[in-house]
C-alpha cells in the first residue's frame, strides 16, 4: 500500500498546475473561513469582556438582560435575598455602567466604570502600578491599561478628571484579560463611589455576583432566583447568552454565516472543480491501472489519498498564513479583535474535509464506473 | 506438444439490446499454447478488440469458458480477477495510456508497486527492463519526451517487468511508422517470446505476419481459419 501512496502522491504533486490551483482554492478557503471566524471569536470575547475580568461564578441579573453592555438596575432587596439563600457562600453587589469624563485637557471622553464591592472588592483587576487599597482614597479611579488606555490623555498614577463636576484621581493602573469592545477606556472604582458620581435612576446594582459554597449548590440558587422574578447564569451561560445575542439577533452572526459560507463555496469550487478535472484527464490512465489488475479498493484509496492530502496541505498553509497574517496585524495593534480559538481550527478544518470528501466522492464515482474494455479499445 | 497457456471454448458477447443489439464474438473456441506468437487479424469490427478483451479478463463474456492453467477465469470474483490480470498478464495498449506526471521508470514500475514490491527494488527492476527495450538513459525522462516507438517500447517494458505468463498486445503497431512497427514486434519476438511464455498480438499490419507462428483470422464474430506460418529463420 505505501508504494501505491507514494504513486498517488506522485500522481498529484507532479501535476504542478493543478496541484497549485488546488493548494490556492483550499489554502484561500481556509484562510477566509479562520480568518472570518476568528475575528467573531475575538469580537465575542470582547463582548463579554466584563464578564470574563470579573470573573464571578455566578451572575443575577434582570432576566431581559442580552449582553453586558445593557444592564438593568436590580433593586436592593435582591442582594440581601441573595445573600440569605441557601448554598450561597457569598454574595456581592457588581456596579456597571459607562460615564462621560472631562479630561484634564479639557476634552471629553466617555468611559466604561466597573464599581467593586466596597468591602470584598470582589474582581479587582490586576495592578500594574499603585497599590489596590488606594481605590478607597479620596477620588480613587484605577484605569485599565488596554488598547484604549491612550484615550484618556496622558494617564498616570496622579492624573486627575472630572466625573459629573466630580473630581476623579487616578491612583492605580491595572490589566485586564479582556478589553471592552466599544473602543473606550475602563475605570474601576469602588460600588459606592459610582452611587455617588453616577446619576442613577431607582435601582442602582447592575448584578449581584454570587459565590456558592460548591457548584452543586447552582441549580439551587438559580432556582431560588428564578422565583424572585430574576436570573441566575453561571459566567458560561452568561457568556454564552452574549454569543447568542451577537449571532442571532445583532446581523453580525448571519453576516458571519453568510461570508463563512461563501469562501466554502469558493474554496469547493475552485478546489473541487480542480479535483475533478485532475481525475477527468487521468480518467484513462486510471482505466489502464484497472486493466493492469489494479483493484477498487486500491483506486479509491489513491483517490482519497490524493484529496486528503492536498486538503490537509492546503489547510495547513492556509492556518500559517491565517496566523501570521493575525499575529503581524496584532503586533502592530495589541488590542485587534481577533482570536484564533479551537473553534477557528476546528470549523475550517471541517470544512476543508467536507471539500475533500465530495471532490472524492466524484472522482471515485467517476472512476470506479471506467470500463478498461472501453481503455483497451481507444 | 507445449503446454496449453489459454483455453478458450463456446465465447458468446453481445452488446446492446433488441434492435441495437450487436453480436461481438458467436462461439469462439481458442487454444494458444506457450512458447508461441499468435496473431489475430480480420476487418475492423470483426470482434478482435472483444475477444482480446475476454480472454485477459477484462470484458465478462455472455457465455463461455476462459482457462488459464486449468481454471475457468470468469469463474472468479472481481479482486481474484484482477490479481489474475495482475499476475499472470501484461498489456499492451494501443494508445500506450502512459503517465505522463511520472518518469518513464516509475511508468515501468507500476505493475510492480501494484504487486506491493518495495519501491527502490520496483524501480531498479524498471531501470533493468528499460535496458532491454533499448531506453538505457531516458529512465528519468517523462514519456512525452520521447517518440513513438520509444514509447510503445517503455510500455512494452512495463508489460513485461512482471513476468507474466501472457502478452497481450492489441494494434502494437498502429501508431508506429512501418519502420519503427517492423522493429518493436522484431524485438518482441526475439527478447520478449520464451518457451515460459505465449504472446497474442492483435493486428492489421501485413509488414509484421512474418513474426507470427499462427495467424488467426476474425470474421464477423468468429474465428474463420488458422493459418501455419513458416519462418524464413
Ligand atoms: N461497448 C460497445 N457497445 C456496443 N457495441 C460494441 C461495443 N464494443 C464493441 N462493439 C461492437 O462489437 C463489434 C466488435 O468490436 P471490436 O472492437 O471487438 O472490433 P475490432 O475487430 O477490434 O475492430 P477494430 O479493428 O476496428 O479495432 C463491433 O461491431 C463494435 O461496434
Ligand atoms: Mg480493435
Amino acid at each position: 500500500m505505501k508504494g501505491i501512496l507514494k504513486l498517488a502522491y506522485k500522481l498529484v504533486v507532479n501535476d504542478k498546475a493543478k496541484f497549485t490551483a488546488l493548494l490556492v482554492g483550499i489554502t484561500f478557503a481556509v484562510f477566509l473561513m479562520m480568518f472570518i471566524t476568528s475575528m467573531f471569536v475575538g469580537v465575542l470575547n470582547h463582548s463579554a469582556a466584563t464578564v470574563i475580568n470579573i470573573d464571578a461564578p455566578i451572575w443575577v441579573m434582570d432576566p431581559t438582560v442580552q449582553t453586558p453592555a445593557n444592564t438593568i438596575g436590580l433593586p436592593g432587596y435582591i442582594l440581601d435575598a441573595v445573600r440569605s439563600m441557601q448554598g450561597v457562600k457569598y454574595a456581592v453587589p457588581l456596579y456597571a455602567g459607562a460615564a462621560l469624563l472631562k479630561l484634564a485637557d479639557g476634552t471629553y471622553q466617555s468611559a466604561n466604570i466597573i464599581g467593586l464591592d466596597d468591602t470584598s472588592l470582589y474582581g479587582r483587576p490586576e495592578l500594574i502600578q499603585g497599590n489596590i487599597d488606594d481605590i478607597y482614597a479620596e477620588n480613587g479611579f484605577i484605569a485599565i491599561q488596554d488598547a484604549d488606555f491612550p484615550k484618556l490623555g496622558n494617564a498616570h498614577i496622579g492624573s486627575e478628571f472630572e466625573l459629573n463636576d466630580n473630581r476623579g484621581v487616578i491612583v492605580g493602573i491595572a490589566k485586564v484579560r479582556s478589553s471592552s469592545l466599544f473602543g473606550i477606556p475602563t475605570l474601576y472604582t469602588t460600588y459606592y463611589r459610582c452611587l455617588q458620581y453616577i446619576p442613577n435612576p431607582r435601582y442602582t446594582i447592575s448584578y449581584v455576583l454570587v459565590v456558592p459554597k460548591s457548584m452543586r449548590d447552582v441549580p439551587r440558587i438559580k432556582q431560588q432566583v428564578k422565583v424572585l422574578g430574576y436570573v441566575a447564569l453561571t459566567k458560561d451561560e452568561f457568556i454564552g447568552r452574549t454569543t447568542n445575542f451577537y449571532i442571532f439577533q445583532s446581523g453580525f452572526g448571519m453576516n458571519l454565516l453568510i461570508m463563512t459560507a461563501v469562501s466554502f463555496i469558493v474554496g469547493l469550487s475552485v478546489s473541487g472543480q480542480t479535483f475533478y478535472t485532475f481525475i477527468l484527464e487521468n480518467l484513462e490512465r486510471f482505466g489502464a491501472l484497472k486493466a493492469i489488475g489494479t483493484k477498487s479498493r486500491e483506486l479509491v484509496s489513491i483517490i482519497l489519498f490524493q484529496a486528503a492530502f492536498t486538503s490537509l496541505t492546503g489547510y495547513g498553509l492556509g492556518v500559517g498564513l491565517c496566523v501570521s497574517l493575525i499575529g503581524v496585524a496584532k503586533l502592530r495593534m495589541p488590542e485587534y479583535a481577533a482570536m484564533i480559538s479551537y473553534l477557528n481550527l476546528a470549523v475550517p478544518f471541517a470544512m476543508v474535509l467536507v471539500i475533500a470528501a465530495i471532490s472524492s466522492y466524484f472522482g471515485v464515482r467517476r472512476v470506479l464506473a471506467i470500463e478498461p474494455f472501453d481503455i483497451f479499445r481507444g | 506438444m507445449p503446454d496449453t497457456a489459454i483455453k478458450a471454448s463456446g465465447l458468446v458477447k453481445w452488446f446492446g439490446e433488441g434492435e441495437a443489439k450487436t453480436t461481438a464474438l458467436k462461439e469462439v473456441n481458442l487454444e494458444t499454447y506457450f512458447g508461441e506468437i499468435v496473431y489475430i487479424v480480420g476487418p475492423s469490427g470483426s470482434g478482435k478488440t472483444t475477444l482480446l478483451s475476454v480472454l485477459s479478463g477484462i470484458l465478462r463474456p455472455n457465455a463461455g469458458k476462459v482457462l488459464v492453467e486449468g481454471g475457468n477465469i470468469w469463474a472468479l470474483d472481481a479482486d481474484r480477477l484482477a490479481e489474475f490480470r495482475l499476475n499472470k498478464l501484461g498489456f499492451v495498449f494501443q494508445d500506450y495510456h502512459l503517465f505522463p506526471r511520472l518518469t518513464t521508470a516509475e511508468n515501468v514500475a507500476i505493475p510492480l508497486i501494484l504487486k506491493h514490491e518495495d519501491w527502490n527494488e520496483s524501480m531498479k527492476k524498471a531501470v533493468r527492463y528499460l535496458e532491454i527495450v533499448g531506453l538505457k538513459g531516458k529512465e528519468q525522462l517523462p514519456p512525452i519526451k520521447l517518440s513513438g516507438g520509444e514509447q510503445q517500447r517503455v510500455a512494452i517494458a512495463r508489460a513485461m517487468v512482471g513476468q507474466p505468463d501472457i502478452l497481450i498486445m492489441d494494434e502494437p503497431t498502429a501508431s508506429l511508422d512501418g519502420e519503427t512497427g517492423r522493429s518493436i514486434v522484431s524485438f518482441v519476438h526475439q527478447n520478449v517470446l520464451n518457451n515460459q511464455r505465449c504472446i497474442i498480438i492483435v493486428t492489421h499490419d501485413s509488414r509484421i505476419y512474418e513474426f507470427a507462428d499462427r495467424i488467426l483470422d476474425m470474421e464477423d464474430g468468429r474465428l474463420a481459419s488458422t493459418e501455419k506460418v513458416s519462418h524464413e529463420n
